[in-house]
């Protein structure tokens, strides 16, 4: 008994030893993260989960919304199949470091591109185009009388942590010289609870999340959001920087789903278009962009076709933003700078050639 | 025999060594990977971001390194009060468990039964969300006041985030502190107890001065633990919006990008709150057992 103690412990520590020892991974030095991704035929994708719109889990138990279609036009870029994607929900702070970390290949979590996110110094992140223009804002009780952030000098606002939506409170209340009292929470969730328990005068988050919130509540017509607009938040997905391949074949995803729209490409009319493109060889520019010649997919280490594999997976952007966040949907949001730029919005594509 | 037990240390100190010495390799070799390098120059830059209560003067503009310095102290504060109000409680109800009052041991057993089933973040959870909130929401006026928007007692303005992790710490850790009470108490021999009520002394003071005094050196031991986890645990402090160290830290995290180092600063500052709890649980330890020992 008194001898068998020590060789359990050496041996438990051992094994804990060899456990670590696979933790270090200086392996793929040099080799992409897109290898890894079609060697295992799977795409780890980085959600909310917690966002009706963007990501939510549907009542039959599979996540949804803008963020999620995101990840299934990569998967089906990727590796053929939009099907073939784990989805790991994940909070603000947890985010960097899971993509960091390698648990997850590409992080579609309404993340909002800057400076300190993007650069060597900062998290070192590649973003993607965006794919939704969002901005901070406040929502408030419709009978609290207020209509201005001035209005609300010297208040409680619930705020989120771990994200710039705390910065971007902080510099506007600053900025203009009014006294607050943010009060902070790990989670969203937590956010809506002690705003609608009356402990804050306001919550502020993305306007986005801010209409996602109240369409659960009991009285949805009973809060209202304010008209101030305290930041820009170009939401777009991100993978680890230094991997061009990696990044490149994100990009360009995102711009085949706008350019699809652009040329009026729908899931609906995609193969009667391949079809149009295979016939007609004055067709240049569609030919190109459906991989029928013009191999630009394996410029991008893609399949040629592509685009077509996104299409049919998810539609174009046009058709993923109707489905989650038009008109009808759980989350109506008008889609304003989300437009194409020649409808007066921001979304437009480099030229496919 | 001999021979063979030191060669089981050695391959012990061995094995640990290594243990160490491939985490440290880890951290390195993904610091390389990642090619971030450790650096601490973010501390002196301003943390720009507001904090809803400090004990010390601070502004937005204030430093990263003052930002996480507030946040400890308010984690500090929380702490002391909780250690304090979670022994008085703790202790109340090891009694009761042990009294004769046959309401007062069932209550008492009721509270650790209950207490000791439900995790803790539930029970902040509760506590802030259905009972601080739950409060009207009123003007905070008067020597005693209790609103959703602050809590007033005798004049000490205090938060209901405050309020609610205090509440959830006293209640948690009490209800385990009763019960290292309780077994105490039970330690010390039953003719203790026929001999203070033999000289006509009543049970409270009995239990005072004879055998209190006698349960500490069982109870000591477990009680540091449990003060020792009460300070961990006051990190769930920002599921309930309190700017505790953690809280602090965590944003500071996101702002700066500076993941290693912040975790590494939150380690050392709860190695130093509890070196400071154990340090004074031990000093105390020791002249409880040398009183003990001079006294017989």
């Amino acid at each position: 008994m008194n001898r068998s103690l020590p060789c359990i412990l050496i041996g438990a520590l051992a094994g804990l030893t060899g456990v670590l020892s696979g933790c270090a991974s200086l392996g793929d030095e040099g080799g992409s993260r897109l290898d890894l991704v079609k060697q295992r035929g799977e795409l780890l994708c980085g959600v909310s989960g917690k966002i009706p719109g963007f990501s939510f889990l549907s009542p039959d138990g599979r996540y949804e919304g803008l963020d999620v279609d995101i990840c299934r036009a990569m998967a089906a870029a990727f590796v053929g199949d939009s099907e073939k994607v784990q989805y790991r929900p994940l909070t603000a702070p947890e985010r960097f470091t899971a993509l960091r970390s390698g648990e997850i290949d590409l992080l579609s979590r309404n993340t909002t591109h800057t400076l300190s996110r993007d650069a060597v110094g900062g998290n070192g992140l590649s973003f993607a185009p965006v794919v939704f223009h969002d901005g901070q804002g406040l929502m408030v009780p419709a009978d609290s009388g207020v209509n201005s952030l001035a209005d609300l000098s010297g208040k409680a606002i619930c705020v989120g942590s771990g994200t710039t939506t705390e910065q971007n409170l902080n510099d506007a209340f600053q900025s203009r010289d009014l006294p607050y009292k943010p009060i902070k929470y790990q989670d969203l969730n937590q956010v809506v609870g002690g705003y609608l328990q009356g402990r804050c005068a306001a919550m502020t988050s993305d306007r986005s999340q801010l209409a996602a919130a109240r369409s659960g509540f009991a009285d949805p017509q009973k809060h209202v959001i304010l008209g101030d607009r305290i930041s820009k938040e170009p939401l777009a997905p991100a993978v680890v920087g230094g991997d061009q391949r990696m990044s490149d074949a994100m990009s360009w995803v995102i711009y085949a789903l706008i350019e699809a729209e652009e040329r009026g490409i729908t899931k609906a009319n995609l193969t009667e278009m391949v079809e149009k493109a295979k016939a007609d060889p004055s067709q240049a520019a569609l030919r190109r962009f459906l991989g029928v010649d013009g191999g630009l997919g394996s410029k991008l280490d893609l399949p040629d076709d592509f685009v077509v594999q996104v299409i049919q997976a998810t539609g174009n952007y046009g058709e993923i933003y109707a489905r989650h966040l038009g008109p009808g949907s759980a989350v109506e949001i008008p889609r304003g700078a989300n437009r194409l730029a020649e409808n007066g919005g921001l979304m437009i594509a480099p030229p496919f050639t | 025999m001999q021979r063979r037990r030191l060669l089981l240390q050695i391959g012990f100190a061995a094995v640990l060594l290594s243990l160490l010495a491939l985490l440290i390799n880890n951290l390195a070799v993904n610091l390389i990977r990642t090619g971030l390098g450790v650096s601490f120059s973010w501390l002196q830059r301003p943390a720009g971001f507001a904090l809803a209560e400090h004990v010390l003067p601070y502004s937005p503009s204030d430093s990263y390194a003052w930002a996480l310095a507030v946040g400890w102290f308010n984690s500090l504060k929380v702490i002391l009060a909780g250690l304090v109000l979670s022994t008085l409680l703790g202790v109340g109800a090891g009694a009761a468990r042990s009294s004769g009052n046959r309401l007062l041991r069932n209550l008492a057993g009721a509270y650790v039964a209950l207490i000791r089933q439900v995790p803790l973040l539930l029970q902040l959870l509760f506590w802030y969300f259905v009972a601080f909130l739950g409060l009207p929401n009123t003007p905070a006026a008067g020597l005693i006041h209790f609103s959703n928007q602050g809590i007033r007692l005798l004049g000490l303005p205090l938060s209901v985030e405050f309020c609610s992790v205090l509440t959830g710490l006293t209640v948690f850790t009490g209800a385990s502190i009763a019960e290292i009470v309780r077994g105490g108490i039970n330690s010390v021999p039953r003719g203790q107890w026929e001999a203070y009520r033999s000289l006509g002394l009543a049970d409270g003071l009995g239990l005072r001065r004879i055998v209190l005094p006698q349960a500490l050196p069982a109870i000591l031991p477990a009680l540091t633990s449990q003060y020792l986890n009460l300070a961990k645990n006051s990190t769930l402090a920002i599921a309930v919006g309190y700017a505790d160290l953690y809280a602090v830290s965590d944003t500071t995290i996101t702002q700066t990008g500076r993941a290693i180092e912040g975790f590494l600063l939150l380690l050392l500052s709860f190695l130093l709150l509890n070196l400071l709890i154990s340090g004074g649980m031990a000093a105390f330890n020791g002249a409880v057992l040398g009183r003990l020992r001079s006294s017989r």
